[in-house]
């Protein structure tokens, strides 16, 4: 023994030594299961990717298919007719439009709501305003569906007939009001994020509250509006129960939000609810569809956290 | 000369005019918000009060509307969330420990720990329809490697056993609760990640210091001291579950189902399921039944909610 | 069998309860006569430091430190804020791995045992050097459990034992009269000085031979600050006590031998009383009397 042993400092009770060969055996299986936990969730990232372009491909490998005519072609009829076209884009631009309508909304409410909140708004209103963001928030997206179905339909059909019984502009409308706290919760977050000093400075030269709000605050929280804004056209891409309900189920290139569309998730849920024989060309469509609305939505997911980046750098 | 003398006052009182205007449409941004919730809340109320007795929370659907209940769909819900948190909460806490406790030094292992963080801020937006169709065909089919669900490879006990297993899992309880934890996993990691991270590391050095091993030290201080955090993420998060109909709608489709599920491997029918089902009937007096039940599932989150808002309260100081 | 860090010695059976340290006018001034630096003397060297050197990332926080600390002494450790000396207690228990960008290389060494070699243990280390921080970080759970947090980590001991460990380590942190009576409430509803002492205690209850202290009472006021000086005076025949202290009165007071950190660098070293009164250096002389820092 060469290790020099230094004298008790103080003597205690010792009891026995833990045995360190068993707690090294117990950490490494439990560092095993945390790795595993973080193996699992690239495994799921990775079988979404696989069965998605593998069941794609069975589908553009189908003689009345072609992958030229999915991406280029304006027709989508996989159920009704002699002749099944596939083309996907009346599907993508139901999604669209849906889209467009609901942010057109949200996105302008939603920022002014985030910034009346941050700016203006006195706690006692805020301690208001808070929970009915959290409760809209809460809400099951069906019940938005509902919703557009029982009231926002009858409402826009009331105030002008042009309006189907199916159409965009409810379930647009429906998907506004379902993105409104994330886009408001986000929104707010970055805009209390901007340093006191920032707005401190521009009111001593005399900015009035909303000149400070407008040309200093939000510029300075940008891109975490940015990304916010991202988050929740992601979550309008992706919504299915609204547009399943409200949205209606003809795919048709139009940009008119009077009429009957129907989004890609919409279509999805049509196939898997029906009993499409589970081996037929629409069947397998579903995949090809689900395929493009989970590159969207990567694509949005990916810009938004190098915006969000970006602005962790401008901060810190 | 009169031009620079006026300027400024009516400059002035101009921004001042903008700062008022603002202040306008901000109150009515934000009544408008505090407007949709009370016509909705409303709207479903007078619709749904008709039929919210205890006959509509004792019974299973039917044919005709005054008979209807959501029993067995309050009864699949249970099941399938918990399920869903018996495998979500273990795998999102292990993750979210993973990924902040463990964070490497080493370069290359530095740049896994970022794929895999950006993995999960992916995963988190995905669209829960696609978790629905991975399911359908990760759980339900298990690839088709397994046989069919009607004629499974593996099988433990026989379906009038309770603990009746098979492989693959088919249309059932346990493949829609499955599917509902890849939905809320990310939810829950992100969550228990920001309850991590809020832990002062005062307190992960004072337990380092004491001799602690890094899994003693998350053992013994940081998880303790995240655990309302925690806890609030993940009701937050099966409230999700509770209310996402996309994904099982997928797995299970909408069934006429009158009995509550006997195993694992039943099939099932939940509250979401059952209230798109009423809802996207052409009757009437079907979105009324709607209406009730989804008085049930939202008196459920709010209750979920407050529970949250209440750990949330408790712990703050 | 290969060096590794120092093993507790066997328990002292004949005396289970915690001899109180002679009080410090006890002390025994002749035994510090000898210089420190040659590790010479009346006092075993128990940390020593050769060609030192450590970074942040490009940074250059350590510069070329040689000395070494005695065994069972107080070494104060005082300088300008930035100078390093946080970084160099941090590198004695190895708390700078947490660091990233941390990086150190040359001697350290612990009863003969080099601290940065790859294959220390350093939770084993950890359990043999105490650290106690700036600021009083007590686990938010009840006193009896932060005491007894460090022993049920590397102990399995009955109950009764434990009880044993977490009186005597109060006893010995000065603190058990004051909570004998709710050990079983929270740490947090403690005073910041009785938190600091707590602290104290829980690092004690691991049965530590060095105890670090970065800026114990720089969170305190004066009484608690008080409180912890003599709580020193205690321990000082009983452990090698590092201490930072940006407090002079406090240096001369409670220290048996003192370092000035400039920079980065290691500019005197020495027994207290020479440290204090006829300082070598000019800079030591500039920063004790006020003028700089
Ligand atoms: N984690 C770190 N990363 C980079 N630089 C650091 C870090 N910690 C301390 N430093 C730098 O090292 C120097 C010494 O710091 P420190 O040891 O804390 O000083 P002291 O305790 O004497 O006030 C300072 O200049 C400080 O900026
Ligand atoms: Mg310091």
């Amino acid at each position: 023994m060469t290790a020099i042993n230094p004298q008790p400092a103080v003597s205690l009770p010792r009891g026995r030594p833990k045995s360190k060969i068993l707690r090294r055996v117990r950490e490494s299986c439990i560092m095993a299961g945390l790795i595993g936990c973080g193996v699992f969730s690239i495994a799921t990232t990775l079988t979404i990717i696989v069965i998605l372009s593998v069941e794609a491909l069975r589908f553009f490998r189908l003689d009345e298919v072609s992958f030229w005519g999915f991406i280029s072609g304006t027709k989508w009829s996989p159920l009704l007719g002699a002749e099944k076209h596939f083309g996907v884009w009346p599907l993508i631009c139901g999604t669209l439009l849906v889209t467009a309508v609901a942010m057109a909304v949200a996105l302008p409410l939603g920022l002014i709501t985030a910034i009346w909140l941050s700016e203006y708004a006195k706690p006692k209103v805020r301690a208001v305003i808070k929970p009915v963001l959290e409760v809209l928030a809460g809400i099951p997206t069906v019940v938005f569906g509902f919703f557009a179905l029982t009231v926002i339909t009858p409402g826009l059909r009331w105030l002008h007939e042009g309006f189907g019984v199916y159409n965009a502009a409810s379930a647009g409308l429906a998907v506004a009001v379902m993105c409104l706290p994330i886009v408001t919760s986000l929104a707010e977050d970055a805009l209390r994020a901007v340093p006191r000093s920032l707005r401190e400075g521009a009111f001593g030269l005399g900015a009035t509250r909303f000149e400070v709000a407008v040309k200093v605050v939000t510029p300075a929280a940008l891109s975490g509006i940015v990304a916010a804004f991202l988050l929740a056209i992601a979550r309008a891409v992706g919504e299915t129960m609204i547009v399943a309900l409200a949205a209606g189920a003809s795919p048709s290139l139009t940009l008119d939000p009077r009429s009957e569309v129907q989004p890609m998730t919409g279509y999805m849920v049509q196939i898997f609810l029906g009993d499409a024989s589970n081996y037929g060309a629409e069947y397998y469509s579903s995949y090809a569809v689900a395929a493009t609305l989970f590159l969207m939505t990567l694509l949005l997911t990916l810009i938004g956290h190098r915006v969000r980046v970006r602005y962790r750098q401008v901060y810190e | 000369m009169n031009e620079l003398a006026s300027h400024p006052p009516s400059a002035r009182s101009g921004r001042f005019l903008k700062d008022h205007l603002f202040v306008a449409v901000c109150l009515l941004a934000a009544g408008l918000c505090i407007a949709v919730l009370g016509v909705l809340l409303a709207s479903i109320i007078t619709q749904g009060i008709e039929h919210l007795d205890t006959h509509l929370l004792m019974n299973p659907p039917s044919r005709k509307p005054e008979k209807a209940g959501i029993y067995p769909a309050m009864i699949g819900t249970i099941y399938i969330c918990l399920v869903c948190a018996v495998s979500a909460i273990p795998l999102g806490v292990g993750t979210a420990i993973l990924l902040e406790e463990f964070k490497p030094r080493q370069k290359t292992l530095a740049r896994l720990h970022g794929f895999v963080q950006l993995n999960i801020t992916n995963l988190a937006g995905v669209p829960s329809v696609v978790y629905g169709i991975l399911g359908m065909t990760a759980f339900v089919e298990v690839f088709k490697v397994m046989g069919s669900p009607g004629d499974p490879v593996w099988t433990l006990g026989t379906p009038e056993n309770w603990y009746y297993l098979q492989l693959p899992f088919g249309r059932g309880v346990l493949a829609g609760g499955l599917t509902l934890m890849l939905v809320v996993l990310p939810i829950i990691i992100i969550s228990s990640q920001e309850a991590l991270r809020a832990v002062p590391n005062s307190l992960r050095q004072g337990a380092l210091a004491l001799g602690a091993t890094r899994l003693q030290m998350v053992w013994g201080t940081t998880l303790p001291a995240a655990v309302p955090g925690i806890m609030t993420g993940t009701i937050l998060a099966m409230s999700r579950a509770i209310g996402e109909a996309a994904p099982i709608l997928i797995i299970a489709g909408v069934v006429y189902i009158t009995f509550t599920p006997e195993h694992l491997m039943d099939d099932f029918t939940a509250m979401p399921l059952q209230i798109y089902d009423w809802a996207s009937r052409p009757q009437e007096s079907f979105h009324q039944v709607a209406a009730s039940g989804i008085m049930v599932l939202m008196a459920i989150l709010l209750t979920f909610n407050a529970a949250a808002v209440m750990i949330r309260q408790k712990f703050q100081r | 069998m290969p060096a590794t860090i120092p093993k507790h010695p066997e328990v002292n059976m004949m005396n289970p309860s915690i001899p109180l340290p002679p009080a410090p006018a006890e002390h025994d001034k002749t035994m510090r006569k000898s210089d420190p630096s040659t590790g010479h003397g009346d006092t075993q060297p128990a940390i020593e430091v050769a060609g030192f050197d450590a970074w942040y990332g490009d940074f250059h926080a350590l510069k070329n430190m040689n000395m070494v600390i005695p065994e069972k002494r107080i070494t104060a450790f005082i300088g300008p804020s930035g100078c390093g000396k946080s970084t160099f207690l941090r590198w004695i228990n190895r708390m700078n791995d947490l660091v990233p960008s941390a990086r150190a290389a040359g001697t350290l060494k612990l009863h003969g045992q080099d601290l940065l070699d790859s294959s220390t243990d350093v939770v084993e280390l950890r359990r043999h050097v105490g650290m106690v921080f700036q600021k009083p970080n007590p686990f938010p759970k009840n006193i009896y459990d932060n005491v007894a947090f460090g022993p049920r980590l590397h102990l399995r001991m009955s109950r009764v034992e434990l009880d044993q460990v977490v009186e005597q380590s109060l006893r010995s942190a000065a603190l058990w009269d004051e909570v004998k009576d709710r050990l079983k409430s929270p740490a947090l509803s403690l005073s910041g000085g009785q938190q600091q002492r707590l602290c104290i205690a829980r690092a004690i209850a691991v049965g530590p031979s060095v105890l670090l202290m970065d800026e114990p009472c720089s969170a305190l006021d004066p009484r608690s600050t008080a409180a912890i000086e003599d709580l020193m005076a205690q321990l000082r025949n009983d452990y090698t006590i590092a201490i930072v202290t940006h407090n002079m009165q406090q240096a001369s007071r409670a220290s048996d031998y003192s370092a000035f950190m400039y920079q980065g660098e290691l500019i005197e070293f020495g027994d207290t009383e020479q440290v204090f009164t006829m300082p070598r250096n000019e800079q030591t002389q500039n920063y004790i009397t006020g003028r700089f820092g």
